[in-house]
C-alpha cells in the first residue's frame, strides 16, 4: 500500500500518468485524424494537431497544402518556348546557369516549400502555386469539423444512396432498432424467467437451471450453421429480426444474473402477497421487479453495448444495404474505399463509438459494479 | 403428485415458457444440429448426406485447418498471458490510495466498450506502415541502430503481434474484475503481514497472490476461450490493410487465417456446413474441457449478490 508522498507514492502515480497516456493516445489520434484534411493525415512528421496553412500566392493569402520541401536552390520561371511556353515552372540553379529560354520570376533558396492553393483548382486550369520560404507558410490550428457530414454521407455509398436512398440515418435507424427491441426483449424476458427460476418452487426447477447454466460453454460458431438454417427457414435473412427476435426469448448468462439477484429478496415479502391472494404475476411485477432495478438496468446496459458493437450477427443475417447497422456499414465503406480517406474513416468511427462513449459515461458505478460482480462470481 | 405441486409446475413452467422455446429453437436444436451435419456432407442448398468421420478424416490432413489452428494458439498464447498481466498490473496500480483513482480506472476501462468495428479501423490507421501512430513512435527510436517499423498488418511476422497489442488496449474490463477482487483481500491480513515485518514483495505473494488466484485463473480461462474465437478484428484488420483479397484469406501469407475465420469461411463461403460443423465441434471440446477446468479453480469461492 503506498502512502501519500512516499517515493512509492510517486512512481505510482507516475506509472499511472504513462500508462493511462498509452491508454488514451489511440483516442486522441482518432479525433486528431477525424478533423484534419486529407492531406495532413499523410505527412510525416507525424502531427497531432490539425492546421490550416496560410500563404500569399500571387498577392493573395490563401490556404495552401504543403506539398515538399525543394532540396537545392533555383528559381520560380516563366518559359518563353518549349511545351510548357507561358507556364510557370521551377527549374534549379544547375539547371538555370546552363541556359533556359525563360524568365526568372523569383528565385528560390534551397529548403523553400512547394505550395498549392487549397481547394483552388479552376475548371481546366491548374491550381496556384509557389516555391517559398518556410517561414512565409502561417499556420494555426483549424479543426475541419465538416469531414464529419462528409464522412457520414460517404458511408451510404454514391450510386445506390440516390435510388435506396440508403445512408448514414438508415445505418443509425437499424442500429437503434436491433440495440432497443434487444434492450427490452433481454430485460423483460429474463426477467420473467429468472423469476421463475428463482421465486418459484417446483419438480424439475433445478434440473433444468443446471441445464441453463450448461449452455453458457457453448461456443458461438458450434450454433452458427444451424442457427443461420433456422433464420432461413423462418424467412428472416436479411431482416433486423435475426438480431433481436431472440433476446425475446432469454439467454442463460442473464437468467443466472438476475436469478442470483432475485434470491437476496426476502422471501418474506412474497409470502405475505400471497396470503393477500396475489397472484405470482402480480407478485412480480409489482413486488420483484421494482426493487431490482440494478440488476435490470446492468442486465440493459450490457445488452445495448453487445448490440450496438456486434459484427458478426450482422454479416451473417444482413444481406441488403438498406438493413445495414452502423457497425457493418462502417466496415462495408472501409472495405470499399480501401485505406485512403482515413479522416473519414476515423470520422465515422469517432460517431459510432460516441453513443456508447456517452452511455458509459451516463451510467459509469453502474457499468463498473455490473462487471465487476459477473466477473468474480464466474 | 398433489394438486399444490401441480399448480407449482405449472407456474414455474408458465414463467420460464419462453426459455423452453428459446433454449430448444436458438441453443438445443442448434448444437444437436451441428452435431449432426458435422458426419455429413451438406451444403445449406441441399439436404444433408451421411458420411460417417470423412470430415473429422479430412480435416487431419487439412494443412490450413492446422495453419488456422497454429495462428490461434499463437495468438491466444501470447494474448491472454500478456493481457493478464497488464490488467492484473492496472488493477494493483489503481488499488493504491491515490487522488483521481476512478478517473485513471474510467480512462482503461473506455476501450473496452469501443465497437470492434471502430476499433479495428482506429488500430488498422495506427499500424499502418507509413503514416501510422506506431511506427510515427517506433522509427524515431528505431532509426538509431539503423532500423524502421515493420509494415505490422502487411507483414506475416508482425500482423499477429499487432493484434495482441490491439488486444491489450481492451483489457480494462478484466482490469475492473481484478481490482473488484483485490479490494475484497481483508485489510486485517495486510496489516497482520506487516506488524510480522513481512516486505511488500512478501506481502503481495502470500496475501495478496491467493486471495485473488482463483479469480485471475477463471477469467484467464475465460479469456483464453474468447481468444479461440477470435474472429472480427482479423476479419476486418487483414483485409484492409492488405487491399484486395478475400477477408477470409488470413493475408498477409495466410498468418490471420485464425480458427473462427478458417470456420466462417468454409461454411459461408465456400457452402461446406458439414465440414464447418465438424470443426465447430472440435472447438466445441476444447473449450469445454477449458470450462470444466476453470469451474474446477472456481469452485468453492462464494459469489456474493450485485
Amino acid at each position: 500500500m503506498a502512502r501519500p508522498h512516499t517515493a512509492s507514492h510517486r512512481i505510482v502515480v507516475a506509472l499511472l500518468v504513462a500508462c493511462s497516456a498509452a491508454f488514451v493516445l489511440p483516442f486522441v489520434w482518432l479525433v486528431s485524424t477525424s478533423l484534419k484534411p486529407i492531406e495532413q493525415t499523410i505527412s510525416l512528421p507525424l502531427t497531432f494537431i490539425p492546421r490550416a496553412y496560410m500563404a500569399a500566392i500571387g498577392g493573395r493569402q490563401v490556404e495552401v497544402t504543403l506539398d515538399y520541401a525543394v532540396s537545392g536552390p533555383g528559381a520560380v520561371v516563366r518559359f518563353n518556348s518549349g511545351p510548357d511556353a507561358g507556364r510557370t515552372g521551377f527549374v534549379t540553379s544547375g539547371q538555370l546557369s546552363r541556359g533556359v529560354d525563360a524568365a526568372v520570376v523569383h528565385p528560390v533558396q534551397a529548403g523553400s516549400w512547394h505550395v498549392t492553393e487549397k481547394d483552388g483548382a479552376t475548371l481546366g486550369g491548374r491550381p496556384a502555386w509557389d516555391i517559398i520560404p518556410r517561414e512565409q507558410v502561417s499556420s494555426r490550428i483549424r479543426f475541419r469539423w465538416d469531414n464529419y457530414p462528409k464522412a457520414l454521407a460517404a458511408l451510404g455509398g454514391d450510386a445506390e444512396a440516390d435510388r435506396h436512398r440508403v445512408g448514414f440515418w438508415t445505418f443509425l435507424r437499424n442500429s437503434v432498432v436491433v440495440a432497443v427491441l434487444g434492450v427490452l426483449g433481454t430485460v423483460f424476458s429474463n426477467a420473467v424467467i429468472a423469476y421463475g427460476f428463482a421465486r418459484l418452487r417446483w419438480r424439475g426447477r433445478d434440473a433444468f437451471f443446471a441445464l441453463t447454466l450448461a449452455t453458457m460453454m457453448v461456443p458461438f460458431p458450434v450454433l452458427m450453421v444451424p442457427l443461420y438454417g433456422v433464420f432461413k427457414g423462418l424467412g428472416m435473412i436479411g431482416t433486423l429480426l435475426p438480431l433481436w427476435l431472440p433476446t425475446w426469448f432469454g439467454s442463460a448468462f442473464n437468467i443466472f444474473l438476475m436469478r442470483q439477484f432475485f434470491r437476496t429478496i426476502p422471501e418474506e415479502l412474497s409470502e405475505a402477497a400471497r396470503i393477500d391472494g396475489c397472484s405470482e404475476w402480480r407478485i412480480f411485477w409489482r413486488i420483484i421487479v421494482p426493487l431490482s432495478t440494478p440488476v435490470l438496468v446492468v442486465a440493459a446496459l450490457f445488452h445495448f453495448i453487445f448490440a450496438w458493437n456486434d459484427f458478426l450477427g450482422p454479416l451473417l443475417y444482413l444481406t441488403r444495404k438498406d438493413t445495414y447497422t452502423l457497425a457493418l456499414a462502417l466496415e462495408s465503406y472501409q472495405s470499399q474505399n480501401g485505406g485512403v480517406q482515413w479522416h473519414y474513416l476515423m470520422a465515422a468511427s469517432a460517431v459510432t463509438i460516441l453513443p456508447v462513449i456517452l452511455l458509459f459515461l451516463l451510467a459509469q458505478k453502474t457499468f463498473i459494479r455490473g462487471i465487476a460482480t459477473t466477473g468474480s462470481k464466474g | 403428485m398433489t394438486r399444490s405441486d401441480r399448480k407449482q409446475l405449472r407456474a414455474g413452467l408458465a414463467f420460464t415458457s419462453l426459455w423452453i422455446v428459446g433454449l430448444f429453437a436458438f441453443t438445443a436444436y442448434p448444437v444437436v444440429a451441428s452435431l449432426y451435419y458435422s458426419f455429413c456432407d451438406y451444403s445449406i442448398l441441399k439436404s444433408p448426406v451421411w458420411c460417417g468421420l470423412e470430415n473429422y478424416r479430412q480435416l487431419a490432413h487439412d494443412g490450413l485447418f492446422w495453419k488456422s489452428l497454429r495462428n490461434t494458439l499463437f495468438y491466444a498464447g501470447l494474448s491472454v498471458p500478456l493481457g493478464t498481466l497488464v490488467a492484473l498490473g492496472l488493477a494493483m496500480l489503481l488499488n493504491c490510495e491515490i487522488r483521481g483513482r476512478s478517473f485513471f480506472r474510467l480512462l482503461f476501462f473506455m476501450p473496452s466498450i469501443v465497437p470492434v468495428v471502430a476499433s479495428a479501423m482506429l488500430w488498422l490507421w495506427i499500424f499502418n506502415g507509413e503514416y501510422g501512430l506506431m511506427n510515427g513512435f517506433l522509427n524515431p527510436i528505431l532509426g538509431l541502430f539503423g532500423l524502421h517499423g515493420p509494415a505490422w498488418l502487411a507483414d506475416p511476422a508482425w500482423s499477429k503481434p499487432a493484434l495482441v497489442i490491439m488486444s491489450l488496449w481492451g483489457t480494462g474490463n478484466a482490469m475492473v474484475i481484478y481490482l473488484a477482487g483485490l479490494q475484497n483481500v481483508p485489510r486485517e491480513l495486510y496489516e497482520a503481514a506487516e506488524i510480522d515485518g513481512a516486505s511488500s514483495w512478501q506481502r503481495f505473494r502470500h496475501v495478496t497472490l491467493p486471495t485473488i488466484a482463483p479469480v485471475v485463473a477463471f477469467n484467464a480461462i475465460m479469456a483464453l476461450i474468447g481468444a479461440m474465437q477470435l474472429f472480427a478484428q482479423a476479419y476486418i484488420m487483414s483485409e484492409a490493410a492488405n487491399g484486395n483479397g478475400n477477408a477470409s484469406d488470413g493475408n498477409p501469407e495466410r498468418s490471420t487465417l485464425f480458427y473462427s475465420i478458417y470456420l466462417f469461411s468454409t461454411a459461408f463461403q465456400d457452402i461446406r456446413m458439414g465440414y464447418a460443423s465438424a470443426m465447430a465441434y472440435i472447438l466445441f471440446l476444447v473449450t469445454a474441457a477449458l470450462t470444466w477446468f476453470a469451474a474446477r479453480l472456481s469452485r468453492g469461492r462464494s459469489g456474493e449478490a450485485l
